[in-house]
């Protein structure tokens, strides 16, 4: 078990001419990823050719349409590599067709534009993991995204974060000190995204095969406190916390869309006084993300419990 | 993307938005014939920067005659103002803005953002207008007034309405309260804004609603579509090793410590300062190099660095995912040689190919510190500067 993905997870890859997309399509591939095919509006019928790691050579058929891809090869999940101004669109496209899963990891999308695509989305079945994210991995099973797959290992602690990097940096920590991870979700930078932090720890809770969770904020908007709340008052879990941006500027853009404190909040202090609040442990650096689980893990007893496979 | 007062009024003015008649000055001759062809009793001059609170530091008067304009366009112009938003090293005024005085009748607040909570663009309005929006949030957040708008129909004039009625605007001037709210939302939407700030809205003595102040910001995402937009940019306005750094795709952003920080990714650079800190030491700047760091852009990033004089010393701090530590390192030790770096350096690499990364970096003959993990990393390089 894990959430939102794992071995038979059927995935298309929105754009898949392109060369970032083609690049994580063989990343994907290689990491056992079912990709079975993609989209490029106009190479509809052509197929791409992708030389693996091992030695074998996968060919994947292009489709016009998100709706015709899905038609052909069943697949459930979509991801999109498209530049910004087209990003919005393929999101579009892929909730129009009731894709179960879409996965956005462009960069530098207009606000305004996922404001429509929020709105669009309403009563819609289609789950929207970012943009602006790295992606999602269930360890040993199924990598769509920019991640890279080797560093993680299959397990029991789920990983939520706001920021690539950081999740690599705690999936790392955790993996080195032999705790394997049931899925790790990046929801992305941007102020206005599918799925918040509620959403990924709702699943976590309710998935059998997750014994904890690390959840990794930074400044900016409340999502961090709505889903401190949510912890105390539903989570059975542990959760163990981060917030990067102790030390930002008011006012400054730090790198991500979303993470700037406007009007004096969002303050990474004030998120972490909720947070501690709410009963989450907070690691104090983001050095010390994992030994601040394994810490937690102990106190509850489910330590070795989370270092088994 | 911040632009003027004046410019947001020249925006604001295509859509129907009310603003005082007014020009922009860059000199004292060019204010005083600016005020001329106003022609009016009373001249307001108003300093142009990029920061709230000008009126506090000196940077608005009243002038009542074009001797005063200029008197007071003398003073200000190359003046350096300090407000709360500038630092506490200020910002010089360049350019001014010569407008008509109205008699005011009473000021209001209108703002535009996009709520992260809901997803949606809300317009925000209250009574207490001329006072920041923060402090009437934080003191008596019941006195702003909210209307959220759904993207498919966009801002319906009964909740512009409900808008001018809950804070009180006269009876007789609700419809044309509304229009602007209208027009105010329009302009946002078309022109891809993140803020639109109008404090204060005025109602005047001869019976108008109109904008005696605006703030416009734009969502840098959305400007590849709005070449009009970038044109109104002032670069003397941005801090140059920031301008220098966009030009190669780095995200940096000058800070007041002598820790030099090149990182990959956001959020591992935020909280690369923020470990600095931990330690006892000071981030000079934030600096993400982003996913595809080449030695290009490393050495890049290393001048723009090393070009802030508070820098006593580096700490690079790389996740190699995607990109791999040794191609890293080769671009580090490039980029040192070429800089000719002559200040402390702590790398720590992990991730794809990191021993080789070390080795690299160990055989390279220059005086690079290697860290184990983030901590270690902090520790070395606040104990090299100290």
């Amino acid at each position: 078990m894990s959430i939102l993905i794992g071995k038979q997870t059927r995935v298309i890859t929105q754009g898949i001419t392109g060369k970032t997309a083609l690049f994580h399509a063989k990343g994907a591939l290689d990491y056992g990823t079912q990709m079975v095919g993609g989209t490029s509006p106009g190479k509809g019928g052509t197929q791409v050719d992708i030389a693996l790691e091992n030695g074998e050579t996968v060919s994947l058929p292009v489709f016009n349409t998100v709706r015709e891809a899905k038609e052909a090869t069943g697949a459930t999940a979509s991801v999109i590599y498209v530049p910004p101004a087209a990003a919005a669109d393929s999101i579009l496209e892929a909730v129009e067709a009731e894709m179960e899963l879409v996965i956005c990891i462009t960069e530098g999308i207009p606000v305004l534009d996922m404001v429509k695509v929020k709105r669009y989305m309403e009563g819609k079945k289609t789950v929207l993991i970012g943009p602006n994210c790295p992606g999602v991995i269930t360890p040993g099973e199924c990598k769509i995204g920019i991640m890279p797959g080797y560093i993680h290992l299959p397990g029991h602690v789920g990983v939520v974060s706001r920021s690539g990097t950081l999740t690599y940096e705690a999936v790392h920590q955790l993996t080195t000190r032999g705790i394997g991870q049931s899925s790790a979700v990046g929801i992305g930078g941007d102020p206005v995204k599918g799925s918040e932090f509620i959403d990924i720890l709702q699943r976590f809770n309710e998935d059998e095969d997750t014994h904890a969770v690390i959840m990794i904020g930074e400044i900016g908007g409340t999502a961090e406190e709505e889903a401190a709340e949510w912890i105390r008052d539903h989570m059975t879990k542990p959760v163990v916390g981060f917030i990067g941006g102790a030390t930002a500027p008011a006012g400054k853009r730090m790198g991500h869309a979303g993470a700037i404190i406007s009007g004096g909040k969002g303050t990474a202090k004030e998120k972490i006084e909720k947070l501690e609040e709410c009963g989450i442990t907070v690691a104090p650096t983001p050095s010390e993300m994992g030994s601040t689980l394994v810490r937690v893990l102990e106190e509850k007893g489910i330590l070795q419990a989370c270092q088994a496979r | 993307m911040n632009i003027h007062e004046y410019q947001g009024k020249e925006v604001l003015k295509q859509y129907g938005v009310a603003v005082p008649e007014g020009r922009v000055a860059f000199s004292v001759d060019e204010a005083v014939a600016a005020a001329e062809a106003l022609n009016s009793p009373v001249v307001v001059v108003k300093a142009q920067i990029h920061a709230g609170g000008r009126g506090k530091a000196g940077g608005v008067k009243v002038a009542k005659s074009l001797e005063e304009v200029r008197t007071y366009a003398d003073d200000i112009l190359g003046k350096v103002l300090v407000t709360h938003q500038t630092g506490p090293e200020g910002k010089e005024v360049k350019r001014l803005l010569i407008e008509q005085g109205c008699d005011i009748k009473k000021e209001y607040y209108v703002g535009v953002v996009v709520d992260r909570g809901t997803g949606r663009v809300v317009m925000m309005a209250s009574e207490e207008g001329g006072t920041e929006i923060e402090e009437v949030a934080a003191h008596t957040p019941e006195k702003i007034i909210k209307e959220i708008i759904d993207p498919a129909i966009g801002l319906q004039a009964f909740q512009a309405r409900r808008l001018a009625f809950a804070i009180n605007i006269p009876k007789e001037l609700i419809q044309e309260a509304a229009r602007f709210m209208l027009a105010l939302y329009e302009a946002f939407m078309d022109k891809d804004c993140s803020i639109a700030e109008i404090n204060p809205l005025v109602v005047t003595g001869d019976g108008k609603v109109m904008a005696l102040d605006a703030k416009l910001n734009f969502d840098a995402n959305a400007l590849y579509r709005h070449p009009e937009i970038v044109a109104l940019r002032d670069l003397e306005e941005e801090d140059v090793k920031e301008i220098e750094a966009s030009k190669y795709d780095l995200s940096y952003i000058a800070l007041d410590g002598n820790i030099g920080c090149m990182v990959n990714g956001a959020g591992l650079a935020m909280s690369t300062m923020d470990i600095i800190k931990y330690y006892g030491g000071d981030p000079a700047n934030f600096l993400d190099v982003g996913g595809g760091a080449t030695a290009e852009k490393v050495t890049e990033a290393f001048k723009i660095i090393l070009s802030d004089s508070k820098v006593k010393g580096i700490f690079v701090n790389i996740f190699g995912g995607i990109m791999k530590c040794d191609v890293i390192a080769s671009g580090i030790v490039e980029a040192a040689k070429q800089v000719e770096l002559d200040r402390p350096l702590v790398v720590r690499l992990e991730g794809t190919n990191v021993e080789l990364g070390k080795k690299i970096l160990g055989e390279s003959g220059l005086a690079i510190v290697s860290a184990d993990s983030m901590a270690d990393g902090a520790q070395k390089i606040v104990a090299l500067v100290s």
